[in-house]
């Protein structure tokens, strides 16, 4: 299987009442009162280095992605971020997971589908294009995108990159929110037909039902972990098997928090309150904004109201210790961690390309680099035979790195990121 | 006793139910943005005019996605010229609320010769950076409950949001959330699991909470399109009610309809909210029957 870095890029300093004093993390913090620029330009470089390094340790990929006007987790652009990663990665089997850029905020879109032919032409063919609709807060309430056509927008905006990148002539797209004579795109990406493509997303049926119809890679990025994930991911593979696709595990991706020490008890030590951190103030949304009226279409709405989950607990009343044993977060030893995310997550919800978030909230430099290395060293290898024994081919990963594991050590370049 | 037939325009791809009642001068009559209730004030206007309600396209259950063939406000304003015209009426006395307020004024600067006079109940249409349109899209139930309405707990809030909900408040509470999650594990109003009183009750949160979609379809996120460029156009004389309590469009908004629109007179609502029409249902009637009932 695969296995990749993900990073937020959180402010990781917020003071210790944040989430009392302020409305939300996301759309409204005040940033002259929350941030520095020098500060955070320090945030970003040490991001990068984390990455690199993660890199460099032997992860499959990295990966980045796409929020605004908010402390959770800040890269308003992730292609800058992903052109820095590309080039420190040069000459590596390393992907450069973009998860990604946010079609329906970017206009036109083209500017998305041009950016990532850029990243795959400067990786030498190592893009993954994730293609997100985006959360509500980022395209609704802080780029003003109506959530009534906020799908409809997304659809049509994929539709026009994917034609975009491989269409041998020139065209014209005369689309309901996108109008363009002359698509003509340059560069064209690396990879042909086109990179692969990976669309995010939490459970709607709709996604569901686009991921499988377009044949593409579909990813839970989640917060609460393997066991809450699992009525949601049995779903995703009832569709798969529906509309008649193989239950290839590469089909699948999705996001685990993890936080790996000596030992479980170390663990809570060093990272029980960066744990706690990021799901008491980096979470701290209020929850219309998650649904807007009209962002779920009709037939979405009508199954949530419906079938309401189980009453969601407040995060803020949780501690590390719940987080831990409710499986939000896997912390702990090496075989601790091993242990639950081949379990949990790699075969109890059928995932190939697996995302470990390992900076977590206020975790500094130092600690994430550690988290990182031990994670590499410790947890990585064993996992990465996963799937092998059923012989399926990962066609949702740069086709020049799929027989490869990560980066050789030596690849890359001495100085990006510390040893 | 009302009825309700359902006209299709725009090429057969939009269905407006339209609820009617009375009998007497054809008085058109536009929802808001939670959809359309049938209420006391429209009986009283029943009694002295043919009141027709038409639901905005896509606001009702049977016909939920006929909005999608709607690009933007002026397909709106066309549907509703045709179903004047579908209605067989060629001049008409209109009365909106909030958002339906809107599409009533657009109305009458788009067809001005169709359109006699006007009742604008706190409509929506300008903007002001000093007084911000507040978006109840945005809000949790009770906060809109509380912002909507002069007394969060009377009976024109019941009659929209049902019974107040136990003492626990939600305020400031985020319930577990995850970036992107829109799409499943949370619902749009309170807590996911937490519907109570059964399948008419979740009916309800469907139908009021698509509305609000559907009608944002037209204002997100600011609900000023235009109207300012278009409402000298207007001819027909102008009657404006505000609650004194608006919450959501502050009454200072009607400054903006009073002075762009000649001889508007505005009349302030005592113990209404953004609903005047419904905390105050007789008095609010009383007014804008003997308002559209004179004599231009």
């Amino acid at each position: 299987m695969k296995i990749s870095a993900f990073h937020l890029m959180p402010h990781r300093e917020l003071p210790a009442d944040f989430e009392q004093k302020y409305e939300s993390v996301w759309v409204t913090p005040p940033w002259w009162e929350l941030a520095d620029a020098g500060r955070v330009g320090q945030y970003y470089n040490w991001t990068l280095d984390e990455l690199i390094y993660a890199a460099r340790a032997g992860f499959d990929g990295v990966c980045t992605n796409e929020h605004h006007q908010n402390a959770y987790g800040f890269m308003p652009s992730p292609n800058l971020m992903g052109s820095v990663l590309a080039r420190a990665t040069a000459g590596t089997n390393v992907a450069v997971v973009q998860m990604g850029a946010t079609l329906p905020t970017s206009n036109p879109p083209l500017r998305v589908a041009e950016e990532y032919a850029m990243l795959d032409c400067i990786s030498g063919g190592r893009l993954v294009a994730g293609l997100p609709l985006g959360s509500p807060m980022d395209v609704n309430l802080c780029y003003g995108i109506t959530p009534l056509e906020h799908r409809e927008r997304y659809r049509e905006a994929f539709a026009l990159t994917l034609k975009a990148w491989q269409a041998r002539e020139i065209f014209a797209w005369n689309g309901r929110y996108f109008q363009l004579a002359n698509v003509n795109l340059w560069p064209r990406p690396v990879q042909q037909p086109h990179p692969p493509v990976w669309v995010p997303g939490s459970g709607s049926i709709s996604t569901f039902d686009f991921a499988v119809e377009h044949d593409v890679c579909y990813c839970f990025l989640s917060y609460s972990g393997a066991r809450s994930a699992k009525t949601m991911m049995d779903g995703y593979w009832k569709v798969v098997a529906d509309k008649g696709r193989d239950p290839n595990p590469y089909r699948a991706g999705f996001l685990q928090l993890v936080a790996v020490a000596e030992s479980d008890a170390r663990a809570e030590e060093k990272f029980a309150r960066h744990v706690e951190y990021f799901y008491h103030k980096c979470l701290h949304v209020p929850s219309v904004w998650f649904a807007p009226p009209g962002n779920q279409d009709y037939r979405s709405l009508v199954a949530t109201l419906n079938n309401p989950v189980r009453r969601a607990v407040d995060p803020k009343t949780l501690r590390y210790r719940d987080f831990v044993d409710r499986g939000y977060v896997i912390a702990g030893s090496p075989a601790t961690v091993r242990d639950r995310l081949k379990e949990d997550v790699v075969k109890g919800l059928r995932v190939g390309n697996l995302m470990v978030l390992l900076q977590i909230g206020s975790m500094p430099h130092e600690l994430a680099l550690e988290n990182i290395d031990l994670f590499a060293r410790e947890v990585l290898p064993d996992l990465r035979g996963c799937w092998d024994d059923e012989g399926w081919v990962n066609h949702w990963w740069p086709e020049s790195l799929r027989a490869r594991p990560g980066a050789p050590r030596a690849a890359v370049p001495a100085g990006a990121g510390r040893p | 006793m009302t009825r309700e037939t359902t006209h299709t325009v725009w090429q057969g791809q939009v269905r407006i139910p339209v609820v009617s009642q009375g009998t007497g001068p054809a008085l058109v009559y536009f929802h808001g943005p939670w959809g359309l209730t049938w209420s006391p004030f429209l009986d009283e206007l029943a009694r002295d005019f043919t009141v027709y309600a038409p639901r905005h396209p896509g606001t009702s259950p049977d016909a939920p996605e006929d909005v999608y063939h709607l690009d933007g406000l002026w397909d709106l304003v066309l549907c509703y010229d045709e179903l004047l015209t579908a209605l067989g009426l060629s001049e008409v006395v209109l009365v909106g609320h909030s958002f339906g307020g809107m599409v009533a004024c657009e109305l009458a600067a788009a067809y001005p010769a169709r359109v006699r006079r006007q009742a604008l109940l706190a409509p929506l249409g300008f903007w002001r950076d000093t007084d911000p349109v507040v978006n109840w899209m945005l809000l949790d139930p009770q906060a809109l409950r509380a912002r909507m309405f002069r007394d969060p707990d009377g009976e024109a809030a019941r009659a929209m949001f049902g019974a107040p909900p136990p003492g626990e408040s939600e305020g400031g509470v985020a319930p577990f959330g995850r970036p992107g999650e829109s799409e499943g594990g949370v619902t749009p109003f309170g807590r996911p699991g937490e519907s109570e009183g059964g399948a008419a009750a979740v009916a309800a949160r469907v139908a009021q909470t698509w509305a609000m979609g559907v009608t944002g379809k037209f204002i997100w996120p600011i609900p000023d399109k235009g109207l300012r460029r278009r409402v000298h156009r207007v001819t027909a004389p102008t009657l404006l009610l505000w609650g004194k309590d608006d919450r959501v469009v502050p009454p200072v908004y009607a400054d903006e309809f009073t002075r762009r629109i000649p001889g508007a007179r505005l009349q302030v609502v005592d113990g209404a909210g953004h609903a005047p029409h419904l905390e105050q249902p007789q008095a609010v009637a009383r007014t804008v029957r003997d308002f559209l009932a004179a004599r231009a």
